[in-house]
């Protein structure tokens, strides 16, 4: 490392790449496709809870994938890969999305109680609908964009509570296989946007570290050909 | 007692204003020995004046009334200001005009982002020389400004703001579907480029070709790959780069210079060559700048320029970066 030949230390920054590894759902698929590409993951999948994994060309740095823009937009991760839920919840941090690796797929939905009227019948007789989330930004743009307005009620934990005592009349949240949903007894009214994990990278390292990011994006691309 | 400053704004104290000195001192020294005479404009301006040169963002986030009922701005920029300078009392001058400024711009941020709404910049205008000798010159002269401030592997993507504009419209799509495309192509949201692309009837083969030039990034090698693609608006854009790149090649001066086609920036007056600055230490860019050949024209002297801007306080926070790892035992 910091070995430096005149002339080239401008192109080489040093050291491995930093790979922003999305914990929680994301989690199992990503290590399978980083394998699949290449990507040495047996330290991740063991029982360490060390966050940080060091690797001869590529470090792993194990986050929540909500963190992975703001890491990556700092260059604190050079690349890093997670939801595109996050993406758009976040569209303001400056990352490249330079890939969709096609797994990780859900719905973003706006969700009500089934068989009860509440969000049509707020709408048509205030004019407005009281929407709990946890995506207030996707929430806001899609009754926005569709020419109706909301009150938007930011939650944090299980959204499928709110309807259910009254705090909103629907909420709109991310769907996979749609179970919660069903077993709180609601429904899909409508959906507004399909999500996969996206493979993303900082605009100074998609720069400077052209050669390895390129690599890696097709080494991704290759592992997650449909 | 506690009172509070606006987010995004800050104080410096003695020790950090003590560096930043030095720091304005070493770049306004590099500027004046090539001849770029610094000035000064006043931070407000008449809003209508300042959106002449920048209709379309109208980018001056502060603007208030004055005692009169006037509508002024705060400046987001010193090109702008620059421009209309030159227009007022510089426009019979014999070019090419040189002015270096280091002033505070202020800018709108998004909150709890770091962002500042007060900053520094630091940079030079080339007024009245065309591309490329005006570009090499300007490129040369930030060359010099990043050796004073001592970053030694900071790189300068050159790219063209004219490829993409130019490729669409060859394609056949205007308009909205064109604005749409250029801002996926700003924010390199290359899954959204793809689909924009397909949304616009562009054929798959020409979808692939778009988003690869959009990845062409490196030495002058990526000019002859982008060759191979082929079509007006790419032969256009590579000899445009080739030559400034050549010029700067045979000026020795090529060295820090990356190519890059998928370059874009998203102010409204670029045409031309573009310019970014980048140092490995920081993840965000230090600066940019390029050409704007008809900038001065909306102010009613049609005269090419082109120029650059680095953020003072990035470009401090990177040298103390290369400075400590230089330091550090490897």
């Amino acid at each position: 490392m910091n070995v430096e030949v005149a002339g080239t230390a401008a192109a080489k920054p040093d050291g491995p790449l930093k790979l922003a590894v999305p914990r929680g759902a994301l989690l199992g698929d990503t290590l399978n496709v980083l394998d699949a590409a290449g990507v040495d993951t047996t330290a991740v999948r063991g029982e360490s809870r060390a966050l940080i994994f060091p690797g001869e060309e590529i470090t792993l740095v194990t986050m929540r994938p909500s963190d992975v823009p703001t890491y990556v937009e700092a260059g604190a991760a050079d690349v890093g890969i997670t939801g595109k839920d996050v993406l758009l919840e976040q569209s303001d941090r400056m990352v490249y999305e330079l890939l969709d690796l096609d797994y990780g797929r859900c719905r973003m939905v706006l969700a009500g109680r089934r068989g009860d009227e509440r969000l049509g019948e707020a709408q048509r007789r205030l004019g407005m609908m009281r929407i709990a989330t946890k995506y207030p930004r996707i929430a806001e743009r899609h009754f926005e964009s569709t020419g109706r307005q909301i009150e938007t009620i930011e939650v944090k934990g299980s959204v499928e509570l709110a309807p259910l005592i009254g705090l909103a009349d629907g909420i709109v949240d991310l769907v996979a296989t749609g179970r919660t949903l069903e077993e709180n007894d609601l429904e899909v009214r409508e959906e507004i946007v399909e999500c996969t994990a996206r493979f993303v990278a900082n605009r100074v390292a998609h720069k400077l570290r052209a050669e390895e990011i390129d690599d890696l994006t097709a080494k991704l691309r290759e592992a997650t050909a449909r | 007692m506690i009172h509070p400053i606006p987010p995004g704004t800050r104080d410096i104290l003695p020790d950090e204003m003590r560096e930043l000195r030095r720091l304005h001192l070493a770049l306004i020294e590099v500027f004046e020995d090539r001849g770029y005479g610094e000035v000064t404009t006043p931070a407000i301006e008449y809003d209508e004046v300042l959106a002449r040169g920048d209709g379309r963002t109208a980018d001056s986030a502060y603007r208030f009334f004055d005692e009169r009922g006037d509508l002024l701005a705060l400046r987001s920029d010193m090109t702008v200001p620059i421009a209309r300078l030159v227009a007022s009392r510089f426009a019979d001058a014999e070019g090419p005009l040189r002015f270096c400024y280091l002033a505070n711009a202020f800018r709108a941020v998004r909150p709890q982002r770091g962002q500042m709404r007060e900053f520094a910049q630091a940079g030079v205008e080339l007024i009245g020389a065309p591309a490329p000798t005006g570009t090499v010159e300007v490129i040369e002269v930030l060359e010099g400004a990043l050796d004073a401030a001592g970053l030694d592997r900071a790189v300068i993507g050159l790219g063209d703001a004219d490829l993409f504009r130019q490729l669409l419209a060859e394609l056949g799509v205007e308009g909205d579907e064109r604005n749409t495309i250029l801002s996926r192509l700003a924010t390199h949201d290359l899954v959204g480029l793809e689909q924009e692309l397909s949304r616009a009837g562009i054929g798959a083969k020409q979808v692939d070709t778009c988003v690869a030039l959009s990845q062409l990034r490196g030495g002058r090698e990526v000019l002859d790959e982008a060759r191979k693609i082929g079509g007006t608006a790419v032969e256009r854009a590579t000899a445009r780069i080739g030559e400034t790149f050549e010029a700067l090649e045979a000026r020795g001066a090529a060295e820090r210079v990356q190519v890059d086609l998928g370059l874009l920036r998203d102010l409204g007056y670029y045409s031309g060559a573009i310019l970014e600055v980048y140092d490995p230490a920081l993840g965000h860019v230090l600066g940019g700048g390029g050409r704007y050949d008809s900038l001065l024209e909306r102010f009613g002297v049609d005269l090419p320029a082109a120029g650059f801007a680095l953020y003072l306080e990035r470009v401090h926070v990177a040298k103390l970066e290369e400075e400590s790892r230089r330091g550090a035992p490897s």
